[in-house]
């Protein structure tokens, strides 16, 4: 935290909104957080949390309108994002960031072969000659793991398994180098056996090019292997962040706490299951207080009539809760 | 489960295979989807069914329900062949036999009221009208967890979770005994699984329903099920409680599958040792000769390829189907490695 060159992308009280016609919707409401250089930051959360929505931020890939970066600041290798010209998002997009999406098939073009899609982006923005373009996407599918790559180079996307498809993006994504790479939902549409072996593909390259990584998930299971630092996300808000151990060790908020407890672990006996009661908050018609409230086991009056603080539990470690303190110190014992 | 249960639903050989598009010049290719499953599923169980995608558990699931004609076999419930019913006659059992989708934004139709959703298999079935049936929607909904004030809105109106508790007592509105459950939480967040889990085995012990529970997801199944049937390419290829897969799984495939989830303890993680399968499935077209698994599988050896294996019981209520693996020794580890050990990276998740 204190070493400030060790920071490569360094989010600040982020605001991305949407007008529809329920309303305008908050699906990023102050949200602040750092990426280290060659470290793995997850970012968990359920659907309209509005996680994938602050990393669409970080590219500038917000549609604008209905949407708007209503404020905040975006910091990436020490140039502010939001004020860059287009020349500079060109550069910024596909080159020094990358990302990879949960759905491989809708993210590759249909019509044209792998290798084309490969060596456009390096013709692009590396300069690369058709030649060398085409040797370095056979290298790049290659080092992800394609079999026969320099045949299967010239197949269409419909001719890859879910697995391999996947193995593409990230080569598609890696093509430049990227200082960081966004992977949304990387996994989510494949097999257990093959997001195992996607997540040991994304470990392998991390620890090659030491790339940085933003990884966003749903599944516990996921940040646990994979991430060094985690933020928990709930309506637009960042709930709690940690390190991933401590995180996992002594949740220090309680929606989290709750998050952790509703997995079923096969190693206990069967039974009932721990239930978050409540629906998942409606972003249009947020409560006054804290977005959690209605659906927390430890609620009281304060969290209906005054949204939480942002409370540091211990060092690098804060929750946003009236009983943050108190949560921490549960669970520590 | 009582040890001496009788199967409500029987499944003898079971396949459905789907023919592909005929060509001239070649003979004409299926997909064998289902190929050859025996399976009971007791009263009262819940049998989990897991797979990775394209294994036929979905097949499977419609196939038993006759939503997929089968292709050969008999699936037996109360003394008939649910197979080879004429379609009037299958009309008689339907009412039995009820599914749950796993999308619930595709499985409603946008155009009805939740009212009109549940009441409508009220109505085709003739068990209720007026002022009844209408009795038994809101009950229904009641044990559900929806509101009686949502009567009269429209799937659109709610949230994922909530989709699928209509969905659910869609089901449960004509009394069934069964019902196939194909994959009912995958669609949903995290917090929302645990809700439907609960709720569905709640619903199970209150009225008396036999599931078959479809999903990919080996924890969510390994929680909600008595029994545990893993299938791979068609086949069902270990059958045993739910506690014993977990604790003691028998075929390499199975071994892989829980190696693959991950555990969500960053120091579990961080040690343990993770089995990953190379390659992925294959085509279920042509799949392979004698065992399926065995072009993924670090043990085969070249009887594999002439021998196709039968599910067999190796320990007290565990079957697989694995010619290395018998009664005597049931541990593939302690039998010497496959012409191929290499296919099975074994990866400490620290090194990396």
């Amino acid at each position: 935290m204190h070493e400030e060159n060790n920071s490569l992308l360094k989010v600040k009280d982020l605001r991305v909104y949407f007008e529809t016609e329920d309303g305008t919707v908050k699906a990023v409401d102050g949200v602040s957080f750092e990426v280290k250089r060659g470290e793995t930051l997850g970012i968990v959360g359920e659907s309209g949390s509005g996680k994938t929505v602050a990393n669409l931020s970080i590219m500038r890939l917000i549609p604008e309108p209905p949407g708007k970066i209503a404020g905040g600041s975006i910091e990436f290798n020490g140039r502010d994002v939001l004020k860059s010209s287009r020349k500079e998002l060109r550069e910024l997009r596909g080159c020094q960031i990358a990302m990879i999406f949960q759905d491989p098939m809708t993210s590759l073009n249909p019509f044209m072969r792998v290798s084309k899609q490969l060596m456009e982006v390096t013709e692009l923005h590396l300069g690369h000659t058709k030649q060398e373009a085409r040797r370095h996407a056979v290298e790049m599918l290659e080092h992800v793991g394609i079999p026969d790559a320099s045949e299967r180079a010239d197949s269409y996307p419909h001719e890859f398994s879910g697995g391999m498809r996947q193995r593409v993006m990230i080569a598609m994504a890696l093509s430049c180098k990227p200082e960081l790479l966004i992977a949304d939902e990387p996994t989510t549409a494949l097999d257990v056996t093959i997001q195992a072996q996607i997540l040991e593909l994304i470990k392998r390259l991390k620890s090659e090019t030491g790339t940085s990584v933003i990884l966003i998930t749903h599944d516990l299971g996921v940040i646990a292997g994979m991430t060094d630092d985690v933020i928990v996300m709930y309506a637009g808000k960042v709930f709690e962040q940690a390190p991933t151990t401590e995180l996992f060790e002594r949740p220090g908020n309680p929606y989290t706490r709750a998050l952790l407890r509703s997995v079923p672990d096969p190693t206990s006996e069967q039974g009932k299951l721990y239930q978050i009661p409540g629906q998942p908050p409606d972003l249009a018609s947020l409560p006054g207080g804290c977005p959690f409230a209605p659906r927390c086991e430890r609620a009281e009056d304060i969290c209906t009539r005054e949204f939480p603080p942002f409370v540091q539990v211990a060092s690098n470690h804060h929750s946003l809760c009236h009983f943050a303190n108190e949560v921490y110190a549960e669970s520590s014992r | 489960m009582e040890p001496d249960a009788q199967p409500l639903i029987s499944i003898q050989d079971l396949t459905v295979h789907f023919p592909l598009r005929k060509s001239l010049f070649r003979s004409p290719q299926v997909v064998k989807a289902v190929d050859g499953v025996t399976l009971d599923i007791f009263a009262g169980e819940t049998l989990g069914l897991v797979g990775e995608s394209g294994c036929g558990k979905t097949t499977l699931g419609r196939a038993i329900l006759r939503l997929v004609e089968p292709t050969s076999g008999q699936v037996l419930f109360r003394g008939d062949d649910l197979a080879h019913l004429s379609q009037s006659q299958m009309r008689a059992h339907r009412r039995h036999l009820q599914i749950i989708f796993q999308d619930p934004y595709a499985s409603l139709n946008p155009r009805m009221t939740v009212n009109q959703i549940i009441s409508e298999p009220i109505a085709t079935f003739g068990l209720a009208r007026g002022e009844e049936a209408r009795r038994r929607v809101l009950e229904l909904m009641q044990q559900v967890g929806l509101s009686p004030r949502f009567l009269r809105r429209y799937p659109h109106e709610f949230s994922g979770g909530q989709r699928q508790r209509i969905g659910i007592a869609r089901a449960l509105s004509v009394d069934p005994e069964f019902i196939v459950a194909d994959e009912p939480i995958s669609a949903l967040d995290v917090s929302i699984q645990s809700q439907i889990m609960n709720l569905l085995d709640r619903l199970r012990r209150e009225k008396n329903l036999t599931y078959l529970f479809i999903s990919h997801d080996l924890r969510a199944v390994q929680h909600v099920s008595d029994r545990v049937a893993v299938m791979y390419l068609g086949k069902i290829v270990e059958l045993a409680p739910a506690k014993a897969i977990y604790a003691r799984p028998l075929m390499p495939y199975t071994k892989a599958l829980i190696s693959a989830v991950p555990v969500p303890d960053p120091k579990i993680e961080a040690t343990r040792k993770r089995v990953v399968l190379e390659g992925d499935v294959p085509s279920p077209i042509n799949p392979p000769s004698g065992c399926r698994f065995r072009t993924r599988c670090p043990y085969a050896i070249a009887a594999c390829a002439d021998v196709e294996p039968q599910l067999v019981q190796i320990m007290p209520d565990h079957l697989a189907a694995c010619i290395r693996i018998s009664p005597e020794q049931p541990d593939i580890e302690r039998v010497a490695p496959g012409a191929a050990p290499g296919l099975w990276q074994h990866i400490a998740s620290s090194s990396a």
